[in-house]
C-alpha cells in the first residue's frame, strides 16, 4: 500500500528531536559557527535524545530496530536546528550504522555496545577523498592483504573528530571494491592533520587523515556489501539537506510576512510569494524522494540503491536552490551574518560533497 | 498508512492492462491523428468504452463518495484516486490527446460529481455506462476570462413562467465540446456543464453550473481550435444564445447565499482534478524519457547510475536529472491523491503536484528533443509531438502561475485580497 503518515513512535521521536533542534541547536548555531566550537553539553543533550540508540537492537545495547525511514525523519528534524550540530550529535553513528548494516555478528557484539551504552564519544569514519571526481565506489585509498593483516594506504578528508576519536571506520579499495575497515586511531602509520576549514561547518572539528602502511587484523574488515552503506549515507545526507532547506524556507517565509516595502508586506508581492511556493514545492518533491528511497532500503527493494542515488542528487540540488532563494528573499539582510540564511546557503552547497559525512 | 510506497496489486494489474492499450490502441495511431487534426479515433473510443463497461469502471472521472448503504470496505485502505491517477498516467504515456477524449464524462462528469445532488448524479451520470460511448465537457473559460474565473460573463436567468433557465454567453477552450454536444451517430447523448452567473452582483457566490444536454437549441459550436499539440482532442468554442434548460439542471442549490458559494463546486472540482492532470503530465514525461533511454541504448549509450556527476557524460547527467524530476513529480501526485482517498484536505498538495508536473513535463520533453538532436526534431519519431503535447499541462486546469498563487496563499495564510 501507499502511505504518508508517521507512526506514533515516529511522531514522538520527531517531536522530541524537533524540540531540541529548536530550543538547543538553533540558538547555539551562530556562536558555534563563529567560534568554531560546539558546547559539549549541547552535543551530550542531543545524544541523550537516543536517536541512534533507538535504531540499534537491544542485543547490542540499543532499544529499537534500524529503520531508514525513521532515521531520515530524525535526521531532517535535527538538521532543521543546525547542520554542524546535527552532524556532531550523529558522529558516532558513522561508526555504528555501517557495523549494523555490514558487520558480522561478532563485530557487532564487540564494537557497538561500548558506543551505544556510554555518553557521547567521538567514534567516526573516513570516506571522502580530496579529488574533484571523488567516487565512493572507486577509492584511491587502498587495502591489500599481507599475511594476517590488511594494509591500508591513502589519504582522506572531512573526517569529523578524527583527532579525538578512539576508533574509526576507514573505507578503502580492496580487489576493486570499497570495503570498510575498523581502525584504532592509535594505529601506526595513521596521521591526523590540523583541523581543516571549509566554507561552512566551522563548528564541527574536521580533519584530513593519511594512512601509510596502516595494519589492521583480518577481523577488522566488515564483510557486508558497501552498496547498502553508501545508499544509507545518501539517504541521510538527503534528509539533512531537507532539514536545512526547511529551516531556510520557514525563516524566509516569516521574514517576508514581516518586512514591508511599497506599503505592503513583501510576501504580498508575487515575485516573493512565487519563490516561496517554488521552494516549498521543491522541498516536498525531494522529501518524498528521500522517504521512498529510505523505504526501499528498509524493504530491500532491488532498486533501493538507485533510489538513494536519486534522492541524494535531488535533495542536494533542492537545498542549493532553496537556500539561495532564502538569501535572495532577505536581500542585503540575508547576506549579513546577523541572519542565519547565509550560513544555510553555505551549508546548502555542501550537500553535493557531504555524502559520507553522516549515516544513520 | 505509515510511510510506504508499495503500489497496491489492483493498480499494478490495471497498469499492466493499460500498457497493452497504450501499446496497441494509442501509440500506433498517435502520428496519424496528430497530422490529421479533428479526425476522430473511433476505434480507440469504441475500445475504451467497451473495456470500461466490461471492467465496470464506467468512467475515468473522480467518483466521489460511494452511494449510501454501499460503504467502502473498512479493512482495505481506499485507493480509488490512486487508481485513477495511475490509469491516467499510463493512458497519457500512450497518448495524452487520446486520453483527453476517452469517453466517460471527463470534466463534465467531474463537475456533476463535485457539485450535483445525489438525484442529479443518478440522472446525469448513468448515460456513461450505456451502450454507446458518451462524452461530457466542462465550459468554464471565456474569451475575456481565463484564470480569473470570477470575470465570467455568461448569465443564466430564471424564466419563472416556464421554470427554465435562459443562458446567454460565450465559452472557449472546451475539451471534447464537439463530442459532448454535437450529435454523432457513433456516440450517445452527452452534455455540457456550463458555468454561469445567476446574480452578477453576488460575484463568485452567484456562480452556478448548468447541465446543457446534447442538441439543446441555441447552442452553437462556433470553432474547433487548431493547436500546438493534443491535436486529436477537440477544443471547442461555444456560443450560447437564449439557451433554455429545465430548472432541475442547475447543479446544487439555486439560492444565492454568500455562505454557500456556488464557486466552491468549481474549486472542489479543481482540487480533485489537479493531481489527475498532473498525473497525465507525468505520463507524457515518462513517455519522452523512456523513448530517449531506448534510443540512446540503440546507439550503444548506457547510463551509469550511481556515479558522481563529475564522472558522467553530459547526456548521462541530463537523463539522470530527468529521472529525478520525473520521480519526485509522480510521488507528489501520489501524495495528493492519497490524501483525497483518505478524505484529507489536499488543495495545497494538489496545486503543488500540478506545479511540479507542469514544470517537469515541459522541461523533460524539451530536453528529450534537444538530446536526440535531429532525431528529436524529426516527425518520424514521437518526441517532437510529446514536446508539443506537454506544454498544455502547464496551462490547463490552472496555469503554473495560478497554482503558485494558490500554494503561496496556503503557505502564507493569505486571502485572495492579501495576495492578489
Amino acid at each position: 500500500m501507499i502511505g504518508f503518515t508517521l507512526t506514533d513512535e515516529q511522531k514522538m521521536l520527531v517531536e522530541a528531536v524537533g524540540r531540541y533542534a529548536k530550543s538547543d541547536l538553533r540558538p547555539a548555531a551562530h556562536e558555534a559557527e563563529e567560534g568554531r566550537q560546539l558546547p559539549s553539553k549541547l552535543i551530550k543533550r542531543g545524544w541523550e535524545l537516543g536517536i541512534l540508540q533507538a535504531s540499534v537492537p537491544d542485543g547490542y545495547g540499543g532499544f529499537g530496530d534500524h529503520s531508514t525511514v525513521t532515521s531520515a525523519l530524525a535526521a531532517e528534524a535535527l538538521a532543521f536546528g543546525d547542520l554542524a550540530g546535527a552532524l556532531a550529535v550523529l558522529t558516532p553513528s558513522l561508526f555504528v550504522t555501517p557495523l549494523l548494516l555490514a558487520g558480522a555478528e561478532a563485530q557487532k557484539q564487540h564494537f557497538i555496545p561500548p558506543v551505544i551504552e556510554a555518553d557521547w564519544k567521538p567514534y567516526s569514519a573516513a570516506l571522502i577523498e580530496s579529488s574533484y571526481d571523488f567516487d565512493p565506489n572507486d577509492l584511491k585509498t587502498t587495502a591489500r592483504l599481507d599475511g594476517a593483516d590488511y594494509v591500508l594506504d591513502g589519504a582522506k578528508t572531512c573526517v569529523p573528530y578524527a583527532a579525538e576519536a578512539e576508533t574509526l571506520i576507514v573505507y578503502a579499495r580492496l580487489d576493486g571494491e570499497t570495503r570498510a575497515f575498523i581502525v584504532p586511531s592509535k594505529a601506526q602509520g595513521l596521521a591526523v592533520s590540523e583541523r581543516i576549514k571549509l566554507m561552512s561547518l566551522n563548528a564541527l572539528p574536521l580533519y584530513d587523515l593519511t594512512l601509510t602502511g596502516v595494519r589492521v587484523p583480518l577481523a577488522n574488515k566488515l564483510d557486508g556489501d558497501f552498496t547498502t552503506i553508501l545508499a544509507s549515507m545518501r539517504v541521510t545526507n538527503a534528509a539533512l539537506a531537507l532539514g536545512v532547506a526547511q529551516a531556510a524556507f520557514e525563516y524566509a517565509r516569516d521574514y517576508a510576512k514581516e518586512r514591508e516595502a511599497f506599503g505592503v508586506k513583501i510576501a504580498q508581492k508575487q515575485a516573493i510569494a512565487f519563490m516561496l511556493a517554488e521552494m516549498a514545492t521543491e522541498i516536498e518533491g525531494a522529501r518524498l524522494l528521500t522517504w521512498e528511497a529510505a523505504w526501499k532500503l528498509d524493504t530491500a527493494k532491488p532498486d533501493a540503491s538507485t533510489a538513494a542515488y536519486f534522492a541524494g542528487i535531488g535533495a542536494a540540488d533542492m537545498a542549493m536552490l532553496v537556500t539561495d532563494r532564502a538569501v535572495q528573499i532577505l536581500g542585503g539582510h540575508g547576506y549579513v551574518r546577523d541572519h542565519p540564511v547565509e550560513m544555510w546557503m553555505r551549508n546548502g552547497r555542501g550537500f553535493a560533497t557531504f555524502t559520507g559525512l553522516s549515516i544513520l | 498508512m505509515p510511510i510506504e510506497f508499495e503500489t497496491p496489486k489492483p493498480i499494478v494489474q490495471m497498469q499492466f492492462m493499460l500498457q497493452t492499450v497504450a501499446d496497441n490502441m494509442m501509440r500506433p495511431y498517435s502520428r496519424h491523428f496528430d497530422e490529421n487534426e479533428h479526425e476522430i479515433p473511433y476505434s480507440y473510443i469504441e475500445f475504451m468504452h467497451t473495456a470500461m463497461k466490461a471492467s465496470g469502471v464506467g468512467s475515468i472521472a473522480p467518483q466521489g463518495d460511494p452511494p449510501e448503504g454501499q460503504e467502502a470496505n473498512p479493512k482495505r485502505p481506499p485507493i480509488a484516486y490512486q487508481m485513477l491517477a495511475s490509469m491516467l498516467e499510463m493512458l497519457a504515456w500512450g497518448d495524452v490527446g487520446m486520453y483527453l477524449i476517452t469517453p466517460g464524462g471527463g470534466l463534465g462528469a467531474a463537475a456533476v460529481q463535485a457539485a450535483g445532488t445525489p438525484e442529479q448524479k443518478a440522472r446525469f451520470l448513468a448515460r456513461f455506462s450505456e451502450e454507446k460511448p458518451t462524452f461530457g465537457a466542462m465550459c468554464m473559460t471565456e474569451p475575456q476570462a481565463g484564470s480569473d474565473t470570477s470575470a465570467i460573463r455568461t448569465r443564466a436567468v430564471l424564466d419563472e413562467k416556464t421554470n427554465e433557465w435562459v443562458i446567454n454567453g460565450q465559452k472557449i477552450f472546451v475539451t471534447a465540446g464537439d463530442k459532448a454536444f454535437n450529435p454523432h451517430d457513433e456516440f450517445g447523448k452527452g452534455f455540457l456543464v456550463v458555468w454561469a452567473s445567476i446574480d452578477q452582483s453576488a460575484g463568485r457566490a452567484g456562480m452556478r453550473a448548468f447541465v446543457v444536454e446534447t442538441g439543446t437549441p441555441g447552442v452553437t459550436i462556433t470553432k474547433l481550435e487548431n493547436k500546438m499539440g493534443i491535436r486529436v482532442s477537440d477544443t471547442a468554442a461555444i456560443a450560447l444564445d437564449n439557451v433554455r434548460v429545465p430548472f432541475e439542471n442547475v447543479l446544487g442549490s439555486a439560492t444565492v447565499d454568500k455562505n454557500i458559494t456556488g464557486f466552491k463546486g468549481a474549486m472542489a472540482t479543481f482540487d480533485a482534478t489537479r493531481p489527475l492532470v498532473a498525473a497525465t503530465g507525468v505520463g507524457v514525461a515518462r513517455a519522452a524519457l523512456d523513448e530517449v533511454k531506448k534510443m540512446l541504448a540503440e546507439q550503444g549509450v548506457t547510463i551509469r547510475y550511481g556515479l558522481p556527476r563529475q564522472k558522467l557524460s553530459s547526456v548521462e547527467r541530463e537523463v539522470i536529472d530527468m529521472e529525478i524530476m520525473l520521480r519526485s513529480a509522480w510521488l507528489m501526485v501520489l501524495k495528493a491523491v492519497w490524501m483525497a482517498d483518505n478524505k484529507q484536505p489536499n488543495a495545497l498538495e494538489s496545486s503543488m503536484s500540478k506545479i511540479k508536473s507542469g514544470d517537469i513535463v515541459t522541461k523533460i520533453t524539451q530536453k528529450a528533443v534537444e538530446i536526440m538532436g535531429p532525431l528529436g526534431y524529426n516527425r518520424a519519431y514521437l518526441l517532437e509531438k510529446w514536446f508539443r503535447d506537454a506544454k498544455i499541462t502547464d496551462i490547463y486546469e490552472g496555469t503554473g502561475q495560478i497554482n503558485r498563487l494558490v500554494v503561496a496563499r496556503h503557505l502564507l495564510g493569505y486571502s485572495g485580497s492579501e495576495l492578489r
